[in-house]
């Protein structure tokens, strides 16, 4: 199958959407100004879409894409640098260990799947963060952040399978 | 799609695997050779923060806008509600505030004499800039806002930043167009202040929640429930007296601070330049006297 150079362009670009749409989700979570008490209850996005794009196309979100996506997350958001790369590189791991059960899970399997992960991801990134503050942070905010991450799911799911359809069909 | 996957099954032979496994190993391990370097290098790690913010801050300076317009309507609306409530709430704020407003002026026409009497150093002037906060980092680690003047409009790191009602937090990196603002509420956050009447010396510590907590305060001092706080500008970092919060509890725990500021409605900061008065001001008014004369103050800030 040949492709001229602008249809080539074309599938790049779109492969490209799922880096693109977790970046403005990480742009977008510090675009909103918000007040102190809900401040810890904002979801982590980038899990979220790290977790569907590991699932559905691992193939355009590579390990490194989700390296470069940690670091930039974690110097934008103010997370101790690393820890968020951690938890995303962790996400990215366990779905890739259970490559063949996630192929064929279904929409309820996989949220299931994502609040076990999620937990699993979220400790170190929490032990993490104490180490490199030098003191251990209320887990208090990251059980109501990972909640909220979890609960926020379904929604974002929808979102990511609406991109899906509309940019990634023919590629 | 289930086609795409039964392709990529196939083609998950052996050495992919050992791909794969070769990458978690070489990121994960790059993962760790982060945080050691940004335990051991805070200020590489700090550059890159401010180079991504410099970055994107034209993009957020974009975002807030409509953000804060939208936030603004929904204010508006449920203003509208408690419109009658509010106007009585304020004839009332109005008639205790004259009062004390008489007060001040008198005090601040006798301060004026005795410092005139007592030959009392002058202290460094202060500019300001305003800027617009275009990002809000707050969140599980960290309290922090991004505001979009940085090196170029003349903000220089450890100013403080204020609101309306009081001190918000200071200058923690500066870019060349945005700066990093540290709320008081910020896990590292430390203010020295002064409680209540007696004037008696406190730091100021965050702990990543709405409130902060005092701490160093002299054996056996208990401020009361509502002893105003205000900075002492020791260290020389801020001005003296700004005003921070008001003593909201005080028991075995500690001794917790309700800042003044208004964290739900931060949409603008004053930037303080307090060390260096005139470099903002392109008039260059009321530098000269001051400039001219360095008090005590100034010398401490500039050793």
């Amino acid at each position: 199958m040949k492709h001229s150079p602008l249809q080539r362009l074309d599938l790049w670009a779109r492969a490209l959407s799922p880096f693109a749409l977790t970046v403005l989700l990480i742009l977008a979570s510090v675009a909103l100004v918000r007040s102190p008490e809900i401040a810890p209850v904002v979801p982590s996005l980038a899990m979220t879409a790290v977790f569907y794009w590991s699932v559905f196309r691992p193939d355009l979100l590579p390990p490194w894409a989700i390296f470069l996506l940690g670091l930039f997350q974690d110097l934008i958001t103010g997370i101790p640098v690393g820890a968020g790369v951690l938890a995303l590189l962790i996400v990215y791991f366990s779905v890739a260990a259970q490559r063949r059960f996630f192929s064929s899970a279904s929409f309820f399997m996989l949220w299931v799947s994502f609040i076990l992960i999620a937990a699993i991801a979220s400790l170190p990134m929490w032990l993490a963060a104490s180490f490199m503050l030098g003191r251990f942070v209320d887990p208090a905010p990251v059980l109501l952040q990972y909640l909220a991450t979890i609960a926020v799911y379904p929604c974002l799911a929808w979102l990511f399978g609406h991109a899906q359809q509309a940019f990634l069909r023919t590629a | 799609m289930s086609k795409r996957a039964g392709h990529v099954l196939r083609l998950a032979t052996p050495l992919k695997a050992w791909a794969q496994r070769f990458a978690l190993f070489l990121l994960v391990g790059a993962t760790f050779g982060l945080m050691m370097l940004g335990k051991a290098d805070t200020v590489l790690i700090e550059r890159a923060r401010v180079a991504v913010t410099d970055a994107v801050a034209p993009m957020l300076d974009a975002a807030s806008r409509p953000v804060s317009s939208f936030n603004a309507a929904l204010e508006n609306a449920r203003e509208l509600v408690h419109v009658r409530e509010e106007n009585a709430r304020l004839r009332n704020q109005v008639t205790e505030l004259s009062h004390w407003q008489q007060q001040a002026r008198s005090l601040e026409s006798e301060n004026m004499v005795l410092r005139r009497l007592l030959n009392f150093a002058p202290e460094a002037g202060r500019s300001s800039l305003t800027a617009r906060v275009i990002g809000d980092q707050s969140g599980v680690f960290r309290r922090s806002v991004l505001v979009n003047a940085g090196y170029g409009e003349g903000v220089r790191k450890g100013q403080p930043a204020m609101t309306g009602d009081g001190l918000a937090g200071r200058v923690a990196e500066v870019g060349q167009h945005s700066a990093r603002v540290l709320l008081i509420t910020d896990l590292n956050s430390r203010i020295p202040v002064f409680v209540g009447e007696a004037r008696d010396r406190a730091i100021l510590a965050g702990d990543n929640s709405s409130i902060a907590g005092l701490q160093y305060l002299a054996p056996g001092v208990h401020p009361p429930v509502g002893s105003r706080v205000v900075t002492s500008g020791q260290g020389g970092v801020f001005p003296p007296g700004l005003p921070v919060g008001v003593v909201s509890a005080s028991n075995e725990q500690g001794i917790q601070v309700r800042p003044f500021v208004d964290w739900q409605h931060l949409e603008y900061l004053r930037l303080i330049d307090y060390e260096l008065p005139g470099l903002l001001q392109s008039d260059g008014r009321a530098i000269s006297e001051d400039g001219s004369q360095p008090s005590a103050v100034t010398d401490v800030i500039k050793n």
